[in-house]
């Protein structure tokens, strides 16, 4: 599925269909035996995301013709709104849209389940994002290692040290893939280059793999780790060649989250991409009190193609954007 | 000097690499949730005929290659040069031997061929998928091999050599798959 489609029909056979609808009756029932609460936040907002990385669609409405609409790429900012107002916790089944995201795993819309669990850590949120995968995937229990472990174990380097980023930069630079390897001077898209390239398809094969701890400089909106400032406490879940999902110790300082998005904004300048308006409801909120939480976003429609075996994200969407 | 953004990525694209013209095979996103989106591509290096794998960072631009393919017909061959001609506009152009490469052996003259032109000079011959040769030598004899399974070496008038089934005789004309190298049928002459 490349090109435009003219066809009505939908992606899913009225099989898939049903299967797909049994699938988030699980995870409801799942949050409902353990206390968590079903919500829903809305998909306009009136500030984006600040990640260098990711793009907001936008559209205005007719009643306020001047003011632009941010189509929300992730709930995560109303979500921790409502912590903040003493929600307890919460999980949402969620649309959600990212702009220029079309691909094999990539859907401009898609379904993201995300929670949060107040008074819980990265690793009992680990515990709990593992027990939902051999439920829903009746996956194996996960194996777990840190980012310097699996840099470590499978390229023999050390990613949180400056000799192991300068050995890191040689090492790709002899693979060969791309004249600007050697001219590349941001150490994160050295890193990601590695893990998306070299370390990613040898993990999570048999089941699924959390990869924690990650470089400080990728802490995105997760707390640095007290001990080993070099680390934040976020982790991501590989499973069968997908990244599955992204989970937090969440940042709850609005002085802190204030300082990441000036950061965010930087590297958007520095990348050549418009800045973004910071959330200013989201720093009020901050600033008011989020109670201690780790929180967690999953690719529902990825965890779909896992299940089925699916080779595109088109094979798991009643209408994918070939389709819509 | 034209260039292409990752975004036109496709499948045919014809960009610079290595100071090579070449052809993307295959192009796949590659976006963490955090981070760095990549596009992964597949290429042939369309001069030395190379598979790699090469990756971009997204949103940055890459050399467009002048390549195009045009069809034209096999005239003869000076030794030094074969030579061309499209039989529209009767222009005729000379492939050196890199370019022709082992595509020699299936060249037919009045053949239309497959020329891949980089910056308007021949880079690459492809021949049609069919063409028809005589038999030059092959075994005569091997009569009550009823069998007819191995089959026998036969060299054609260009030099190739193809198996044949043992009936086929020297002096006749057979059609060959280029692809492949493989006899298709017998020719009536």
């Amino acid at each position: 599925m490349q090109q435009s489609s003219d066809s009505w029909q939908p992606g899913l056979s009225p099989q898939r269909l049903r299967e797909r609808a049994q699938c988030m009756a699980t995870i409801r029932e799942f949050f409902a035996q353990r206390g968590v609460l079903e919500v829903d936040t809305p998909i306009l907002a009136s500030a984006g995301v600040t990640d260098p990385h990711l793009s907001n669609a936008t559209t205005t409405l007719s009643w306020q013709t001047d003011k632009q609409w941010y189509l929300q790429t992730s709930p995560e900012y109303a979500m921790k709104r409502l912590l903040a107002a003493g929600s307890g916790c919460i999980y949402q089944i969620a649309k959600v849209i990212r702009d220029d995201e079309v691909g094999r795993f990539h859907n401009p819309e898609f379904s993201m389940l995300e929670w949060y669990r107040v008074g819980f850590d990265e690793h009992q949120l680990m515990d709990e994002v593992d027990l939902l995968l051999q439920t829903l995937l009746q996956a194996e229990p996960a194996q777990r290692y840190t980012y310097q472990q699996v840099f470590k174990r499978y390229l023999n380097i050390d990613p949180l040290t400056d000799q192991g980023l300068n050995e890191l930069k040689a090492w790709l630079v002899a693979q060969n893939i791309g004249d600007w390897v050697s001219q590349e001077n941001d150490n994160d898209v050295l890193l990601h280059l590695a893990m998306s390239h070299y370390i990613e398809p040898l993990i999570g094969k048999a089941s699924p793999c959390f990869i924690y701890n990650f470089p400080a400089s990728q802490a995105a909106l997760a707390q640095l780790d007290t001990d080993d400032s070099r680390v934040a406490r976020r982790f991501e879940v590989y499973y069968q060649g997908i990244e599955l999902a992204n989970g937090f110790y969440e940042l709850t300082d609005a002085q802190v989250q204030a300082a990441r998005f000036a950061e965010d904004n930087q590297q958007r300048q520095t990348m050549g991409r418009p800045q973004a308006a910071t959330d200013k409801k989201l720093l009020a909120a901050l600033a008011a009190g989020v109670p201690d939480c780790a929180g967690v976003a999953l690719g529902l429609d990825r965890l779909l193609m896992l299940k089925w075996g699916a080779q595109h994200i088109d094979e798991v969407q009643s209408f994918s954007i070939h389709r819509a | 000097m034209a260039s292409y953004s990752t975004s036109e990525f496709k499948g045919g694209l014809k960009i610079m690499q290595d100071g090579e013209p070449c052809s993307i095979l295959e192009n796949e996103m590659v976006k963490p949730g955090k981070g760095q989106a990549f596009n992964r591509v597949k290429i042939r290096k369309l001069i030395s005929g190379k598979v790699v794998e090469k990756t971009f960072k997204s949103g940055e631009s890459v050399e467009a290659a002048d390549v195009q393919e045009i069809e034209l017909a096999y005239l003869y061959s000076d030794g030094e040069f074969w030579h061309f001609m499209n039989n529209e506009t009767f222009e005729q152009i000379g492939a050196d031997s890199a370019a022709v490469g082992d595509t020699t052996k299936w060249l037919v003259e009045q053949d239309v061929c497959t020329v891949t032109l980089w910056d308007g000079k021949p880079i690459n011959v492809n021949p049609p998928n069919f063409v028809e040769l005589e038999i030059v030598e092959t075994d005569p004899g091997l009569k009550g091999d009823t069998q007819g399974t191995g089959g026998k070496p036969a060299t054609l008038t260009t030099g190739a050599v193809v198996r044949v089934p043992l009936f086929v005789q020297t002096g006749e004309v057979i059609k060959v798959d280029t692809r492949n190298g493989e006899y298709v049928s017998r020719v009536q002459k």
